[in-house]
């Protein structure tokens, strides 16, 4: 392997203060190497700090202890060479789609006329070429989702990160999602770091899933490669005996660590 | 209830008030006129002044007049409050500084401070525009504020994610969410600009619309 590790945490640990002076470690020692053009997979129970991990890597967090270190050189401020699907919607509700999508290569320099046209050819690679000149709010949820992944893939950074982008959608979207984001990723293979609570959908999608412990301190448990033959159809893999065989593997681990998480929630939310 | 039901008994409302005005102003009840004619008048003598100023052209220079007090009081108001409400969003200390002292002059009734800008300013355009400037300022100072601290951080992130530096989170971000705050309340604020110049024009000037 000649090219570096486009994502390696060393140690890493994130830590928050809160409101009544006390500290909340959220994730402790995570250790974390993407390589270049590897899908990796983040799985854990709720508030485990899988997006805590994202946000670090992205740069908009500083890690309390240990190391980031992108492309070989330490994390400094933001991570320029990832591009960040959010959880929640983030196109900016004031641009049409084809202005978000744009935005991205406008703000770099690229004249007008070039960004609108490449674009419009995003747009139409993601499905969306007839709603250019449609608001966010007069697009259906996964169309959002859509547009936010053209915004983000037309900057091409090198690391796509993505904190549970297909999570608010439906189950038959979520899937079509899935595959058009593999296919996407099949025509150029970028380092990506997709976190979601849903053990299938990181099956079916990825090249590797981690496992983490539920929070807080959450940690880095497990690790496994995902050896499903490419390509996939997410829908179909599901029905393959080997994926069975590995979810049954890996559920077995993740099924204690949601178990406690359930517990944990229930009773931060009591005391 | 069809479009055309609804309004026809819209201007229904509107017929039979006038219709009232006009009967209890004019026609004496058990012998006596129930809204006296010195301190009130009747739709029709009204509609008459009305018709009588636009034909002989007296009403164009005082409208000209309340409609420049407005509009002096709407630009030099949001100006100030687009200034102003930036600041304190994008400052926070300055605006927890400011804060206690932002709320006690907004809970100021502003026609209180009328007579002292005729004072001033005298009875002349610009006591009304500083009345008028008072009460818009506020308005866009408050929702311009907003706008800016309302941005959900998600979209910020995104922002700075796609390469946005601080000159281009303002430009594409900040100042369009502001902006739409604004505009949705454009219509009390013009509405307090106009407020603004009759109050004024109330208490006392040389030509005005109130008068």
């Amino acid at each position: 392997m000649t090219e570096p590790t486009a994502v390696a945490l060393d140690g890493a640990t994130v830590a928050f203060r809160l409101a009544d002076g006390r500290v909340y470690t959220a994730v402790e020692q995570a250790n974390l190497a993407v390589d270049h053009g590897e899908f990796v997979a983040i799985v854990g129970p709720t508030g485990c700090g899988k997006s805590t991990l994202l946000n670090v890597t992205a740069g908009l967090l500083k890690p309390a202890a240990g190391t980031a270190r992108i492309f070989d050189k330490p994390l400094n401020g933001l991570n320029r060479d990832a591009g960040y699907l959010f959880q929640a919607d983030a196109l900016f509700p004031w641009k049409t789609a084809i202005d978000n999508v744009a935005i991205g290569l406008e703000i770099r320099g690229t004249p007008r006329a070039d960004a609108l046209a490449r674009a419009q050819k995003w747009l139409t690679s993601v499905g969306l070429g007839a709603f250019a000149g449609r608001y966010p709010h007069m697009l259906s949820g996964g169309q959002r989702k859509r547009v936010a992944l053209a915004q983000v893939l037309i900057r091409d950074p090198k690391i796509l990160l993505m904190d549970e982008p297909f999570g608010p959608l439906d189950a038959q979207t979520r899937q079509i999602m899935g595959n058009l984001l593999l296919e996407l990723w099949t025509a150029d293979r970028k380092a990506v770091l997709f976190v979601t609570h849903d053990l299938e959908e990181a099956i079916a999608l990825a090249d590797r899933v981690v496992i983490m412990s539920a929070g807080p301190s959450a940690r880095i448990i497990g690790d496994w490669r995902i050896t499903l033959p490419r390509p996939r159809d997410i829908a179909e893999i599901r029905m393959e005996k080997d994926f069975h065989a590995l979810h049954r593997e890996i559920w077995g681990v993740l099924k204690d660590e949601v178990m406690k998480g359930y517990v944990q929630s229930t009773q931060a939310g009591a005391a | 209830m069809s479009r055309i039901t609804l309004l026809s008994l819209q201007v229904l409302v509107a017929v039979a008030t006038l219709a009232l005005w006009q009967f209890f102003s004019t026609v004496p009840v058990f012998g006596k006129v129930l809204l006296p004619p010195f301190f009130f008048s009747n739709p029709v003598d009204v509609f008459s002044q009305i018709v009588k100023w636009f034909s002989t052209g007296v009403i164009w220079k005082h409208l000209a007049i309340t409609l420049w007090e407005s509009i002096l009081a709407f630009v030099i108001g949001s100006a100030g409050g687009i200034l102003v409400g930036f600041w304190f969003a994008r400052q926070p200390r300055v605006a927890a500084v400011f804060d206690p002292y932002v709320k006690m002059v907004n809970a100021l009734p502003r026609v209180v401070l009328a007579p002292i800008f005729a004072l001033w300013f005298g009875l002349g355009v610009w006591s009304k525009v500083a009345l008028g400037v008072t009460l818009v300022f506020f308005i866009v100072f408050f929702n311009v504020y907003q706008g800016v601290k309302e941005v959900p951080t998600t979209v910020l992130d995104n922002g700075r994610m796609l390469g946005m530096n601080e000159r281009q989170l303002m430009r594409h971000v900040y100042w369009p969410s502001a902006l739409s705050w604004m505009f949705s309340s454009l219509h009390t604020s013009v509405g307090f600009a106009v407020v603004g110049a009759v109050v004024g024009e109330y208490l006392g000037s040389a030509a005005a619309l109130a008068i």
